[in-house]
């Protein structure tokens, strides 16, 4: 896999360890990443804060670069990645806006291209492959993934996961050896920049996701956006006065965790630079994951056996593969059939089947999702119908 | 805050402009039926002086200098989580974007700290084609004179090489200018 690549100006800056861990990862997974030659600013917040057409022509340009390439672009800070969704969604959808787009960056560009987050990328180059790269299992870790606004939502643009229970972060941790939990502030807002702007409204969005992490049993935080790095690992000092509270969550970005998992050292990719020291809880991993091995060995000796025998079917990713293609194969001889397993509604089916019959990426996306979790599948399947609605009553309008 | 009402039609002015920040934002202001699902998962609801459901309605009435007057739209983070869940699909977030930049064009901003901390980024990224974290905080703390906010950051993030003293440049700057330039006169047809 090659892609493009657009650090950002974050990860020039304070999300250093980001971009370190990103390269690191791309090398462990065998992804060739070519950074878009002379990128710019994406104009973030600011932009569209400002100026419509700005905000767009910004990400354009860079877009437009990669696309002169025939490359996809990884844009690994969720703002800059949100910033890019909402430029490829515009120029796709709007004939004008398209051309006066590329009036302003003066280069043709047509979005035939996509940017992808660091989650789907680590995701589509496969759980499974992953885990086979795994040599220091972070067993003993119990984090809480927080996805964060801008992943997820809105999921007509980024569609790659629940924009409420999103799971792939959490799928990409527990390959790595650790548990994750449930907590309820997973999508919740980090507050941006209000930690800035407005501090007293800023902080207490911070306070109360530390103070969610801390109920739910969590001992770490992951991450994979810069933004709530920066809130949640520089100013949770500034937040635990404040609140007379003291947190101590050490946050994690997920490729810092991918890389120490597959062998790096830890400063290897910069985790001794964060404001809340890092680096003894991931020392620490092994004794614990050693005593809760112990732990499990007394407890259930004949359990053990009995549970990795009943995984033995889901484990095995060639009969998933099968599985996915036959659903394929139904799909695009008769789709409303093969959707009506998971949807009633016949105007939704015939929706649902419409939009699968034209766009290959998201008939895969929807048999893969089948071949694993049906009720996962349901909840994409309304996604993507509600997804097509809005869109059609945009364009009615 | 007063309570605001109208009573009566809107005027051919109001109705001209709400079509165009309805075009601008790409959403129908009338299809809010006001259940208030996006005010209650709104994260900083608590902090605005209208919920985001109040805003639409201020708009759906015509009180449109009440809706750009709103302490509200600067305060809105951009978390889309409204758009998300509205079961009418009105996109609440891009209206919020669409009013904080009607409310620049008229300078009628409620927060000038924002709009002065996006003017100095801009400016920034039209220069250098990068934005520059540490520079952009220093203005923008002088500017609003906030001399010694997050002085306390400042140093360790430096520090740990996290803020250089000096911006990134880019080669393409004069395309930048160019970028800028075209987007004004583009936005002004
Ligand atoms: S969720 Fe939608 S319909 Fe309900 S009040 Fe908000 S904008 Fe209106
Ligand atoms: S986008 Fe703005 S108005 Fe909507 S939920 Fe988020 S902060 Fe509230």
């Amino acid at each position: 896999m090659k892609l493009a690549y657009y650090p950002g100006c974050s990860l020039d800056g304070s999300a250093v360890e980001y971009g370190l861990s990103t390269e690191r990862v791309a090398r462990i997974l065998g992804v060739e990443l070519k950074e878009i030659d002379d990128w710019n600013c994406c104009g973030a917040t600011a932009g569209h804060n400002t100026d419509k057409l700005l905000s767009l022509a910004l990400p354009a340009r860079n877009l437009a670069l990669a696309e002169k390439e025939g490359l996809d672009v990884l844009a690994p800070c969720a703002a800059c990645y949100n910033r890019f969704k909402a430029t490829e969604h515009a120029v796709r959808e709007d004939a004008g806006l398209k051309a006066r787009i590329e009036y302003i960056i003066d280069m043709s560009y047509s979005a035939s291209n996509n940017t992808i987050s660091v989650l789907e990328w680590i995701k589509r180059l496969g759980i499974d492959n992953l885990k086979a790269k795994v040599t220091n299992s972070l067993k003993g870790m119990k984090a809480a993934c927080y996805y964060g606004c801008l992943l997820v939502r809105p999921s007509s643009h980024t569609g790659f996961d629940d924009p409420e229970n999103p799971q792939s972060m959490d799928e990409i941790i527990k390959a790595l050896g650790a548990e994750t939990v449930d907590w309820a502030y997973k999508t919740e807002c980090c507050g941006a920049a209000l930690a800035t702007s407005r501090p007293e409204i800023g902080g207490k969005m911070i306070y109360e996701i530390l103070q969610n992490v801390k109920e739910a049993g969590a001992e770490c935080i992951v991450t994979a956006c810069p933004l709530c790095m920066m809130n949640l690992d520089m100013r949770q000092g500034q937040v635990e006065k404040r609140f007379s509270q003291g947190f101590n969550i050490p946050v994690y970005y997920v490729t810092e965790l991918v890389a120490v998992a597959c062998g790096d050292d830890p400063k290897t990719v910069g985790i001794h630079k964060h404001f809340v020291e890092a680096v003894s809880y991931l020392k620490g991993l092994p004794a614990k994951a050693k005593a809760m091995e112990e732990e499990e060995a007394k407890a259930k000796p004949a359990a053990k056996t009995k549970r990795a025998e009943g995984e033995k079917p889901s484990d095995n990713s060639e009969d998933i593969q099968k599985k996915i293609d036959a659903i394929l194969k139904g799909l695009e001889k008769n789709p409303e059939k093969v959707v009506s397993k998971l949807i009633e509604d016949g105007e939704k089916v015939n929706i649902l089947a419409d939009v699968i019959k034209n766009d290959e990426k998201k008939r895969v996306k929807l048999a893969e999702v089948m071949a694993q979790d049906k009720e996962k599948a349901i909840k994409v399947a309304e996604a993507l119908i509600v997804g097509e609605m809005k869109k059609r009553e945009k364009s009615s309008n | 805050m007063e309570a605001v009402t109208r009573i009566g039609p809107l005027t051919e002015d109001d109705r001209r402009l709400i079509e165009k920040l309805e075009k601008e934002a790409g959403t129908d202001i009338n299809l809010c039926y006001q259940c208030g699902k996006c005010s209650a998962g709104c994260p900083v609801s608590f902090a605005m002086d209208y919920t985001p459901r109040q805003v639409i309605r201020l708009l759906q009435l015509g009180l449109i200098d009440e809706a750009l007057g709103a302490e509200s739209i600067w305060i809105c983070a951009t978390c889309e989580t409204c758009s998300e869940r509205c079961p009418r699909g009105v996109d609440i977030a891009s209206l919020m974007d669409t009013l904080r930049r009607e409310a620049l064009r008229r300078g009628k901003v409620a927060d000038k700290k924002v709009a002065l901390f996006n003017k100095a980024f801009l400016n920034t990224v039209k220069k250098y084609g990068r934005s520059y974290e540490a520079g952009i905080l220093l203005y923008h703390n002088l500017s609003t004179r906030q001399f010694f906010k997050d002085a306390e950051l400042g140093l360790p993030m430096m520090k740990r090489g996290k803020a250089s003293p000096f911006p990134e440049k880019i080669k393409g700057r004069d395309e930048m200018a160019k970028i800028f330039a075209r987007a004004l006169e583009a936005g002004r047809e």
